[in-house]
């Protein structure tokens, strides 16, 4: 009796036990099944984003092809004359205006960005600096709609004051928008680079007898040399994937800009005057969704180039 | 004496240290006047804006219907609508920013098809926000012909702004030291108990910050809700309708300023920046101050 009824306890003992220990063990279980999932969903999301990427691109692409079923390859990339109302589609001149007006930005900003960086870097006492850099950074906030409708308002009549043109809307108001969309991000990040150049390296400079203009120009620029260009590349794609600011100051008209202060028309401002009034099964609408695959694949080349760059950055 | 002055006149290097002073001083000069005009230009800027609108604001403008062709019409709609896609594509970005982002800096081995991702990424980072327009409204108006609707405009807003979100969390998780991991790890933490309750955590400050940028860009972007969301509003004041047209704020203020034939377009127009800069700046700076408070205590401690 004590003998079976002791085993019995044992066989309630070892039953305790084993429900006793089934619940650390399902929380193991369960701890590795949710590290499990975590791992599956976090690479789901990984694999997204790349096929985001593959979806715009193969979308634009099969779009942006069929436009060659009516226009010739020549006639797109060569001919300048865009109307589409009598079947012509010529999109030079929205590719000359993209990359006019992208020389055009860098020409103004790239000089004058490098001066401020120079500024903020190496002239600015550390108190005046810790105020002025969360200032840039906060312009780059700023949406584009805002300083195109300041240029709308403010540049544009002074450009009417200053040369007397009728019009005042062109390549010119457009650069000098987009010159101060770019200019907060090419600053900060070359100011980046040129701060991050080792201090040993100016010292050495300055105890050489160099003046602080040769110890910028001939030791701190060319050591920040791929951070800045990195900064250029950077800025390039801002200033030509820009849409709203262009829009509101380029003047909107398919002509080939000739000059600094004729209404014209950019690849970017095109799309998003012309995609509204569409069918999409047309060839206008293809040859639009053409010019977004031209943009999206200068965007991507950029950033290979920035890739070899931050490679040959390592390599130094 | 004398002899040592002579020299001294006669160096033959002096006229070379002329040049070289006044290029410097030359250089001085310059670098501080550009340095004080863009300053001064910014402030300006900023200025000019919000003096314009801001004095002139009321709560008829700020919650008022926008009107076609009378005078007084208001920004209510597209202020709410600015807001609601604003929530939808940051509520649809950054859970899957963030997993991608941690798979990158915890996860993943680091091998090629691992590069590839990261310049997929970056590849993304950097599409113009215009082409995400013009996949909004292939995906949107033509494969599931719903038309301009408040849905499309957030999904293509969303994935203008995974690629920034995925790219911040992967930096931030990776700047935080390898000592808090490690320490978590030795408690006997799993991985996800070790991301979830020390990385996360410790990376919050960068991860924030980013989703403020991220956030300050989506309510200002206004080429992707043009082509997916439209440039009218239902014409109702609370309309949180996925599939009714959801013009901004961003884009109203261009709608009024190129398109519309209202009288009082132009005072519009400038009420309306001012509110816009007004409320990124308030997004990009208050979510900002909690982590900078924080930060000086441990810097002090």
């Amino acid at each position: 009796m004590l003998d079976t009824s002791s085993t019995a306890g044992q066989i309630d003992l070892g039953g305790s036990l084993l429900t006793g220990s089934g619940k650390p063990f399902d929380r193991r279980k369960r701890l590795f099944f949710m590290n499990r999932m975590f791992r599956y969903v976090c690479i789901a999301c990984a694999a997204f984003v790349c096929l985001i990427l593959f979806l715009i691109l193969l979308l634009m692409f099969r779009t942006g092809i069929l436009t060659f079923g009516e226009v010739s390859f020549s006639e797109f990339f060569l001919s300048t004359e865009w109307s589409p109302e009598t079947e012509q589609y010529g999109g030079l001149l929205f590719i000359f205006g993209t990359f006019a007006l992208t020389l055009l930005t860098l020409i103004i900003s790239v000089p004058l960005s490098l001066l401020i960086a120079v500024f903020l870097s190496t002239f600015v006492p550390a108190w005046l600096k810790n105020m002025l850099r969360p200032v840039m950074d906060l312009l780059v906030g700023i949406p584009s709609v805002v300083y195109g409708y300041l240029g709308l308002t403010v540049l544009i009549p002074l450009i009417r004051d200053v040369t007397g043109t009728g019009m005042g809307d062109g390549l010119l108001a457009a650069a000098l928008v987009l010159t101060i969309m770019v200019l907060p991000t090419i600053s900060r990040i070359s100011d980046d680079s040129i701060t991050a150049v080792p201090k040993k390296y100016s010292d050495a400079s300055y105890a050489l007898g160099a003046t602080r203009f040769q110890t910028v120009v001939k030791v701190l620029i060319p050591s920040a040399r791929s951070g800045i260009m990195y900064a250029v590349i950077l800025g390039m794609a801002r200033a030509i994937g820009e849409t709203m600011a262009v829009v509101m100051v380029i003047g909107n008209t398919p002509q080939i800009a000739d000059s600094l202060l004729k209404p014209t028309s950019v690849l970017t401002s095109n799309i998003v005057m012309q995609i509204a009034n569409v069918p999409f099964d047309s060839t206008w609408n293809y040859a639009l969704y053409l010019m977004g695959f031209l943009l999206l694949a200068i965007s991507l080349l950029m950033i290979v180039g920035v890739r070899w760059l931050q490679r040959r950055g390592v390599q130094h | 004496m004398s002899n040592l002055n002579t020299t001294a006149n006669s160096n033959p290097f002096r006229g070379k240290r002329g040049i070289n002073s006044f290029n410097n001083r030359f250089f001085t000069i310059l670098v501080w006047t550009v340095g004080i005009a863009v300053v001064l230009f910014i402030l300006g800027l900023l200025f000019l804006i919000l003096k314009d609108g801001m004095p002139k604001l009321s709560w008829n403008f700020l919650f008022g219907l926008p009107s076609e062709i009378e005078e007084g019409g208001g920004i209510g709609p597209a202020l709410v609508n600015s807001f609601y896609i604003l929530f939808l594509s940051l509520v649809i970005s950054i859970p899957l920013g963030m997993a991608a982002g941690i798979y990158l800096a915890e996860f993943a081995p680091d091998n090629k098809l691992i590069g590839f991702v990261r310049i997929c990424v970056e590849g993304l980072a950097s599409v113009p926000s215009i082409i995400f327009g013009l996949f909004g409204i292939a995906l949107f108006v033509e494969m599931f012909q719903l038309g301009l609707t408040i849905l499309g405009g957030a999904v293509s807003l969303a994935f203008l702004n995974l690629p920034v979100l995925t790219r911040v969390t992967e930096e931030s998780i990776r700047a935080v030291p390898k000592e808090l991991k490690s320490g978590s790890f030795a408690l006997g933490a799993t991985h996800l108990q070790t991301i979830m309750r020390v990385l996360i955590p410790a990376a919050m400050n960068g991860i924030i910050t980013g989703i403020c940028l991220v956030a300050g860009r989506a309510f200002g972007e206004s080429a992707v809700i043009i082509l997916t969301a439209g440039v009218t509003t239902s014409g109702e004041m609370w309309d949180f309708s996925l599939f009714s047209p959801g013009e901004t704020l961003a884009v109203h203020l261009w709608y009024v300023q190129s398109e519309a034939i209202v009288p009082d377009a132009q005072e519009i127009a400038q009420k309306a920046a001012a509110v816009l800069v007004f409320f990124v700046l308030l997004i990009n700076l208050v979510f900002r101050i909690p982590l900078w408070l924080n930060s000086r205590k441990m810097q002090r401690s």
